[in-house]
């Protein structure tokens, strides 16, 4: 090793020492202030290496952000279309759940659950569609019911399918029993999509908030089922019978799924009725 | 052949009909729109069939609708023919021609429906029936009336392609 190289290995040697001195703390203050201006430095350093880094990288990520927006859009739209599918869900099951409860509060009848799928196409008729026929065991005449009371009655059947008069329709009339009232009456539906009570006995006291339930006579319906409630009663001194208007319990703009009462067989009075000869 | 395209087309009109278009009520009354379909078809220039597609409307609606048969087939049946006559008479003016058909048919439609169901014994109020009915169905078939005549028209084009 000739002298030059071993001045240069010298001086290295202490520069290193120094150093290692220096960052190990044992020069003191001095060396506090030299970490300190490292530190500084360093920082200063890094902070403009990451201000160019994101200048240059920048627009490769905004292109990697806009497909991962697109991403989560699209997952986003598809969570709102299963919660929405999720909320149906719950809704129809809480319409059977419903359901459930109320045949088993009932155990007397039997039951066939069908979901609507349609509606008269006249405006001047409230009939609905519902999705179980011939097939399921369903007749005409059965009566349709849901948890909150009476619906209406089977009209017409195919195999598949069946058409139900609702208690709204003009042409239905049911007889009905009014039980605090303790009178019977007949329920006439309407064009407009209301129920009304007419032929109440002017002796009976009708008052707001009666319970109207199906009488059973005539046959065409079972016995107590429940219908609505009395609204408000009129009765007019120069009238034979006094009238009521109806508040139905079942909301029948919303009709899902019904049951079709499937034990009960409508009893045809028609041969029983007295026939009327013209006098001679 | 393209004729054909009336089953599935006037299956789906009747199916939405009473699906969808019958629970969007205004008042007690909705749209018809086989009806308006029907009135739209048979106003445009090169349709020789409509007779053919009334009748099919007639008993897809009889089939669906607790309705007395007969008041589809002469409702549906005359709206075809009010379109011919009209279609002949005013050709050079096709929408007023349309307003008009959709007008009358409506009121036919309603008028017959409310007479047989007067005959069957059922209560209705003539005020109730055209206040509350017949009006606002009224309305809405002609809100109806454009749009499906514009579809209509499109379609005849498609059934009877015009040869150059």
């Amino acid at each position: 090793m000739n002298s030059r190289s071993l001045q240069t290995t010298i001086i290295f040697l202490v520069i290193g020492g120094i150093l290692v001195l220096a960052f190990s703390g044992a020069l003191g203050s001095a060396s506090r202030g030299f970490t300190s201006v490292l530190v500084d430095v360093q920082t200063w350093v890094s902070a403009q290496f990451l201000g160019f880094q994101d200048f240059f990288t920048a627009p490769r990520d905004s292109v990697t952000l806009r497909n991962r927006n697109a991403e989560l859009e699209a997952q986003v739209s598809q969570l709102q279309a299963q919660v929405i599918e999720l909320q149906q869900r719950v809704n129809e099951t809480e319409i059977l759940a419903a359901l459930v409860d109320f045949s088993r509060s009932n155990p007397e009848n039997t039951y066939k659950a069908a979901s609507v799928i349609g509606r008269d196409p006249s405006p001047f008729l409230h009939y609905i569609i519902i999705n179980r026929g011939s097939n399921d065991g369903i007749r005409r005449g059965m009566p349709v019911v849901t948890n909150q009371g009476l619906v209406g009655r089977i009209d017409a059947v195919i195999a598949d399918a069946a058409r139900v008069q609702l208690v709204t329709d003009p042409a239905s009339s049911i007889n009905v029993y009014l039980q605090n009232a303790d009178t019977s009456a007949v329920l006439y539906g309407a064009l407009t999509g209301d129920i009304s009570l007419d032929l109440i006995s002017q002796n009976a006291t009708v008052e707001s908030g009666d319970l109207i339930l199906t009488s059973g006579l005539g046959g065409g319906y079972p016995a107590d089922l429940i219908i609505g409630q009395v609204v408000t009663a009129q009765s007019l001194e120069f009238e034979l019978f006094q009238q009521a208007t109806v508040q139905p319990a079942v909301d029948f703009s919303r009709l899902e799924i019904v049951l079709v009462i499937t034990n009960f067989r409508p009893v045809d009075i028609a041969p029983l009725e007295p026939v009327v000869t013209p006098a001679p | 052949m393209r004729n054909l395209i009336a089953f599935p087309l006037l299956g789906l009109v009747v199916i939405f009909q009473s699906s969808i278009i019958s629970q969007m009520r205004l008042l007690a009354g909705f749209a018809d729109l086989p009806l308006v379909l029907l009135a739209a078809w048979a106003l445009q220039d090169q349709v020789d069939s409509a007779w053919h597609w009334g009748v099919v409307t007639a008993l897809l609606v009889s089939f669906i609708s607790a309705t007395n048969p007969v008041v589809a087939v002469l409702g549906y049946l005359f709206v075809v023919f009010f379109a011919q006559i009209l279609q002949r008479r005013v050709w050079h003016a096709p929408l007023i021609a349309m307003f008009s058909v959709v007008f009358l048919g409506t009121l036919w439609m309603h008028s017959l429906s409310f007479v047989f169901l007067r005959l069957s014994g059922t209560t209705l109020s003539m005020g109730d029936a055209a206040g509350l009915v017949t009006l606002p169905s009224l309305l809405l078939n002609i809100l109806l009336a454009v749009p499906i005549y514009a579809f209509m028209r499109d379609l005849a084009y498609w059934v009877y392609p015009v040869e150059e």
